[in-house]
């Protein structure tokens, strides 16, 4: 099928134009908000930012009744560790996202919105740049947009490295020019969100897909993809494969069609051992479970692990999965904000554990050790970073306990050592 | 720290200002603009808590001055995976510093980041700005004669 969001030759907002793009935005603005928001629930699109949270029904959240301003923020934070889907995105389509936000800011009634843009993304907040000024100067954002008396103004915001900000309450008040903590919720941004109004904030990708939707119609986009798992999504597939890179897929798509037909197969020589499925910090799932699942919400579920961002990262049996889970538990450790005691502490535990066994002095008891502080910090913090964690620890611990055994058992194995450079 | 702020620093400041409706939601954006003069945010005379809280809270606010190309070497997974741990290795040889220093010259600094969003190209450094994707011991060699040349 034809890709909806990944399209060659749409950077310039003339081909845009030429390819009909923003003619949607001028469809939306002669529909009621409400109209536009009931297109959007019917399509059945669901968040592409990891939580799968269905968009339009985010969108009702906005109090009918509240006065002063709201804000719609687009979520281009991408940090999780194998996700690199909305920075292609964006360089490829940015008008996509420009009039997706348009079309959105007119649904909920924000006179205001703003690109929450990773900073090192530095090159590509530049291009989102001129993009806006070219919408500007034909009037798709700004004053009385085409005419219809809507206003909407859009600028790009650059973060300062803090994964933490892909949070969407952490990214409100990193916004607002604080550190990027997340806030408690209730109240959540649809009723209190940026600068204390109502918020929508929705990822890059599901943004995109909007003028599409408007366009041919929420039925049209609901009958692409698996059931509930409605469209197209990005998957960016990571590891020693042919062709690593962004695939635009109807949701559904087994892996093994991902794997050998988009990305014709595993490098010579390399033998699949486990599959992250939805970014670092979805469970990871062995080949066996991989080469039977299907790439979508309903189905990663079944299977223990979650769709998350698309990040498809391939491990071959090279790799030590207790080096791999070690990498992923720096990280964490780096990135928690700090101010829930069981993600601070428990991240660090987990990380000084398996630099032990990394390094041959660890023992069985801290296998259990392991699982248990990960289970001990699951579900029990503001924001989801310690399950973030605590998710792929158990799941690498359940599925290759007999690594981390040979690591205790003081043996250590080819893959952690050094890996060298391509020469 | 012996900079001034210019009159054109200024009226980009006043710019960014207007783009909310509080104007301190603009300190982030103003810091890494700042950073672009002067390489780093000193803390010497920073007598306002917020501004140190956010410049130690964001990894990009260097807190001491980088040298003129900041060699930022991703160590997450995919990258770990594509050999970044052998392209940090060459590159403490090569520059003969190890990750948080500057080379005597002024001329490099090294330091380990986490994933760049860059993961089907892999390993990824970022040089300042920029980055440079699908790294070879070859091509980082080719990098840093590139990067001395063009002093």
């Amino acid at each position: 099928m034809e890709n909806i969001l990944l399209k060659d030759n749409v950077a310039g907002i003339e081909a845009y134009v030429a390819c009909g793009g923003y003619k949607p935005l001028k469809k939306a603005l002669g529909l009621k908000p409400a109209e536009v928001i009931e297109e959007v629930k019917k399509s059945n699109l669901r968040g592409r930012g990891g939580a799968g949270f269905p968009a339009g029904l985010k969108w009702s959240f906005i109090p009918k009744d509240s006065r002063g301003s709201r804000y719609l923020v687009c979520n281009a934070d991408e940090g999780e560790p194998g996700t690199f889907k909305d920075r292609e995105l964006m360089l490829k389509n940015p008008h996509a996202l420009i009039e997706g936000m348009a079309i959105a800011g007119y649904a909920i009634g924000a006179g205001r919105g703003y690109i929450y843009i990773r900073g090192e993304f530095a090159a590509e907040a530049q291009l989102l740049e001129k993009a806006l000024a070219a919408a500007r100067s034909k009037n798709f954002i700004g004053k009385n947009i085409l005419n219809s008396g809507f206003d909407f103004e859009l600028s790009t915001h650059r973060g300062a490295g803090a994964y933490i900000c892909g949070e969407e309450t952490a990214l409100l008040q990193s916004l607002e020019g604080y550190t990027g903590r997340p806030r408690l919720k209730p109240p959540f941004p649809a009723v209190k969100g940026l600068f204390g109004c109502p918020t929508v904030i929705n990822n890059v990708e599901t943004l995109a897909a909007v003028p599409a939707i408007i366009e041919k119609g929420g039925d049209w986009y609901a009958s692409i993809g698996n059931g509930k798992s409605a469209g197209t999504k990005l998957f960016c597939v990571s590891g020693p494969v042919n062709k690593p890179g962004v695939y635009e897929l109807p949701l559904g798509v087994t892996f093994r069609e991902l794997l050998e037909k988009s990305c014709g197969g595993m490098k010579p020589g390399k033998k699949l051992k486990a599959v992250i499925p939805g970014g670092s910090s979805t469970p990871v799932l062995t080949a066996e479970e991989a080469w039977a699942v299907k790439l979508d919400y309903e189905s990663l579920a079944a299977s223990g692990s979650m769709l998350g961002s698309g990040a498809v990262i391939v491990i071959d049996e090279s790799q030590c999965m207790v080096k791999l889970l070690e990498v992923l538990a720096r990280f964490y450790h780096h990135e928690s904000c700090g101010q829930c005691t069981p993600c601070r502490e428990g991240c660090g535990w987990i990380e000084k554990i398996l630099n032990r066994l990394e390094e041959g002095k660890g023992s069985a008891e801290d296998i259990d050790t392991l699982y248990s502080v990960a289970d001990a910090m699951k579900d029990r913090t503001i924001c989801p970073l310690a399950d973030a964690l605590a998710l792929p620890v158990m799941s690498f611990v359940k599925k290759f306990r007999s690594e981390f055994s040979a690591h205790a058992a003081g043996k250590t194995c080819a893959g952690s050592q050094r890996i060298e450079v391509r020469e | 720290m012996g900079f001034k702020l210019t009159e054109e620093f200024k009226a980009k400041a006043e710019k960014i200002c207007t783009q909310y409706p509080r104007r301190d939601a603009a300190l982030i954006p103003l810091l890494l603009e700042l950073q672009k003069e002067t390489s780093y945010i000193a803390e010497e005379g920073m007598d306002y808590s917020r501004v140190k809280a956010v410049t130690t809270f964001y990894t990009m606010f260097n807190r001491e001055p980088a040298g003129k190309y900041h060699l930022q070497v991703c160590r997450n997974i995919s990258c770990h995976m594509a050999g970044a741990p052998g392209l940090l290795e060459r590159l403490r040889k090569k520059l003969a510093i190890a990750e948080g220093e500057t080379t005597k010259d002024g001329l490099f600094t090294l330091s380990c980041v986490e994933c760049l969003g860059a993961c089907g190209l892999a390993p990824v450094i970022q040089v300042n700005d920029k980055y440079f994707e699908n790294l070879t011991a070859e091509k980082v060699d080719a990098l840093l004669e590139n990067l001395r040349h063009e002093l």
